[in-house]
């Protein structure tokens, strides 16, 4: 059992949950993800992490409700237990000197490249960083990533904040002006991370994305999170999850998350038909500042 | 009855085992077999005519004292009978269910050249239920506390063996499991209706009443290292990780949607409890047209499963003729009684899609059989030009696992062959680390639970000279 020490709801369908685990805090580096279970017969679903604190061992996921299990993790009040949080899974980003280092996150992919920003700067990367969401009232992190970062660059797709456009609206305008990444690690909705990849492979730069695919035991055991890799097939949780973003097929990709969204439908509706979806009692998360 | 003849005795016939009736077990999770009544059980057990050089004991692996205990289920002294296997064998209960008994104990007892063989399989697991049922099972004399520490890594049959005996020493041990349940490939893997998972829970409960510490969710090689192990204070550490990452065919069209590893497939249902979605949580395609490629074990138990999820058609397509099939007789029986179909001397070619990114249709070759290979089995040869579709939803593909690298990687020092499988001495099962063993799958490649426990236990003797003589 994993207790809970924060949770907040961060705008539409957005979360922010605090686990209090510091063992896998200590043993975490950017770039990994952890697997959540929440009840006895729940699902093991992968979160990226969204931040550690290896003070306090408390460890940082940000999600969105998509389906019955985030439903139900969005209902467990701090100071609750959820079943487990296991971890920590994946590979370490790469946060080595790489010169310009760009981060891009788009919607929850905010939250992971977080880290990865904060330790490739320790590591002595210029680091820019480019966030973009829908709209306003899904943008979080501004105030972190502005520390995490040397350079900040913030848009949503309606300008109801920041600059109006996609995350690749900003990537193409500062290559246009001569600030060309020596690396990108993007993390994002896979539609995002592909036009960041499609936005970059002109000027060849190594484009590096995070990849979510579904998971059971996040080990090497099942195989569920095949990703076709240059033609090759490489689990996402033993071999990821990041991988050369020019190289991944990201509309097998994209089918195969989506292999189970009859389920899932049936599963949220039971989910809603049987319990009043109660998620009060979460504080808003303070508003930020422009 | 008891005195008759040897001859008498011999020609008795073998008391079937009672089992659910195909037709109702085939939509349905429950144990096939019902398992042996008492009176079968002594009317079985008089057909063993106590061989002066007992062939079986040398069949199996463990050496369990197999006439000892048929004499004793001869008298009615069932619960004693499991404990004369629990001198050997700690899990009689799973492997009187899952050994492959015809080519071990049953396949060389004397009554077999010329009769059927005595049902050893059916005894022990009748023996061991029994004990268990009738909650006779004793706790052991457990020995002075050592002070000594050993973390045994994974929880499948040879940790948990290896964790038994080492406790019972009178050593602290840690079992440290990945998964969030104990029991390895006996949760996730082998199906409800071949091994019931409340005995593998009460094999788990036995030792934690010994005293045996269990840490699930927790994974050697990402929040523990060997290493870190060590310095935390173990002394000893017993490496049973298992078979790690699914093989894959590798022909096009393998990640289509549909398409499941036999790990996946059934780690979904049986772990995941995924048969009963939506109350369970997690998904799992129930195919109406379901291939298992493959023909080992992990085969029959996912095209089993995958016909007790619905499908009308359950099909084994496998590139060898039925005698070369590595599964137990049993399971292959079972399976075909079930109605399952088999594809044999078939060999996929690829998959098609069916434009939104599902598995529609597959293409198959059909195959000979060419000369013998380094297996000792015939090579099966492509036919040219007999290349034929079947219509497909789901595919399972169980043609084995390669080793997972998470511990041999974070390991210094350990060393393992080009296939990943951890070296060690057989005679201790030690590795190349002082102070670490291995056994089961992660040494041997996909084998047998018992073979895995039996490698538990070489390890936990080795161990407790190993510690027994460290300062």
């Amino acid at each position: 059992m994993v207790k809970v020490l924060e949770h907040y709801h961060l705008g539409e369908n957005n979360y922010k949950i605090i686990f209090d685990v510091p063992k896998l805090v200590k043993k975490s580096e950017p770039g990994q993800f952890v697997v959540l279970r929440v009840s006895e017969n729940g699902e093991r679903i992968p979160m990226s992490i969204g931040d550690m604190d290896a003070k306090t061992g408390a460890l940082t996921v940000v999600y969105q409700i998509l389906g019955k299990t985030t439903a139900l993790l969005a209902t467990v009040k701090p100071g609750e237990h959820i079943m487990d949080c296991v971890g920590p899974m994946g590979n370490p980003s790469h946060v080595d000197k790489k010169g310009k280092y760009m981060v891009i996150g788009g919607g929850i992919g905010i939250a992971p490249i977080h880290p990865v920003a904060k330790k490739a700067r320790e590591n002595g990367n210029e680091v820019f960083g480019i966030i973009g969401s829908r709209t306003q009232n899904l943008l979080f992190f501004e105030e972190e990533m502005r520390r995490a970062c040397d350079h900040l660059y913030v848009c949503t797709d309606d300008g109801s904040y920041g600059e109006k456009g996609f995350v690749t609206t900003v990537l193409q305008r500062l290559i246009n002006e001569g600030q060309k990444p020596d690396f990108i690690l993007a993390i994002g909705p896979v539609p995002m991370m592909k036009a960041v990849c499609n936005t970059s492979r002109p000027y060849a730069i190594p484009t590096w994305v995070s990849v979510n695919p579904i998971m059971i035991d996040a080990t090497g055991m099942c195989g569920a999170c095949r990703v076709s890799v240059g033609g090759v097939t490489k689990f996402g949780c033993v071999d990821g999850p990041d991988f050369d973003g020019h190289l991944v097929d990201f509309d097998q990709l994209t089918s195969r998350l989506k292999m189970y969204f009859p389920q899932e439908r049936q599963s949220m509706e039971k989910f809603e038909r049987e319990h009043q979806p109660c998620y009060i009692g979460l504080k808003e998360s303070p508003k930020q500042t422009a | 009855m008891a005195d008759l003849t040897k001859a008498e005795r011999m020609k008795l016939p073998r008391q079937a085992m009672p089992e659910q009736d195909p037709m109702i077990r085939k939509s349905n999770f429950q144990e096939v077999p019902h398992g042996f009544t008492p009176e079968l059980a002594m009317a079985e057990a008089l057909r063993c005519i106590e061989c002066k050089i007992p062939h079986c004991i040398g069949g199996c692996p463990v050496e369990v004292d197999i006439p000892a205990f048929i004499n004793l289920v001869t008298q009615g002294k069932f619960a004693e009978a499991s404990r004369k296997i629990k001198e050997t064998n700690s899990l009689p209960a799973v492997c009187g269910r899952v050994c492959p008994q015809e080519e071990q104990c049953e396949g060389v007892c004397i009554l077999a050249k010329k009769f059927q063989p005595v049902a050893i399989g059916h005894l022990e697991r009748f023996v061991a239920d029994y004990e268990r049922e009738n909650n006779l099972v004793e706790l052991p004399q457990i020995a002075q506390p050592t002070g000594k520490r050993v973390a045994v890594v994974g929880s499948g049959p040879a940790g948990l063996t290896a964790a038994g005996d080492l406790i019972k020493l009178g050593h602290s041990v840690t079992i440290f499991e990945a998964l969030h349940k104990a029991g390895g490939v006996l949760v996730y893997g082998i199906p409800e209706f071949r091994l019931p998972k409340s005995i593998v829970q009460s094999e788990v409960d036995y030792l934690m009443r010994l005293g045996v510490e269990v840490k699930t969710s927790h994974i050697i090689g990402k929040l523990d290292t060997v290493d870190e192990l060590f310095a935390e204070g173990y002394d000893a550490i017993f490496i049973g990780t298992g078979a790690g990452l699914p093989n894959f065919m590798r022909i096009p069209g393998e990640n289509l949607n549909g398409i499941y590893s036999a790990n996946e497939y059934l780690t979904r249902s049986n772990l995941m409890k995924a048969y009963d979605f939506p109350n369970a949580d997690t998904p799992i395609a129930k195919g109406k047209n379901v291939v298992v490629l493959g023909g080992g074990n992990t085969a029959m138990d996912s095209v089993r499963t995958a016909l007790r999820l619905g499908a009308d058609n359950a099909y084994i397509v496998y590139r060898r003729s039925q005698v070369e099939m590595p599964a137990r007789a049993a399971e292959i029986h079972h399976a075909q009684q079930e109605g399952i179909q088999f594809l044999m001397l078939t060999s996929p070619v690829k998959f098609m899609g069916n434009g939104s990114g599902c598995v529609e249709k597959m293409e198959c070759i059909g195959m000979e059989l060419g000369e013998t290979d380094d297996s000792g089995r015939c090579r099966p040869v492509p036919i040219e030009g007999s290349n034929f579709e079947i219509e497909v939803d789901t595919v399972v593909i169980a043609i084995g696992n390669s080793s997972n690298p998470l511990i041999p990687r974070t390991t210094p020092g350990l060393n393992a062959n080009k296939w990943g499988n951890i070296i060690v001495d057989p005679e201790t099962n030690g590795t190349s680390r002082p102070g670490v063993y291995a056994g089961g799958d992660i040494v041997t490649g996909g084998a047998t639970v018992i073979l895995a426990a039996g490698a538990g236990k070489v390890a936990a003797r080795a161990i407790h000279n190993y510690i027994s003589n460290k300062n």
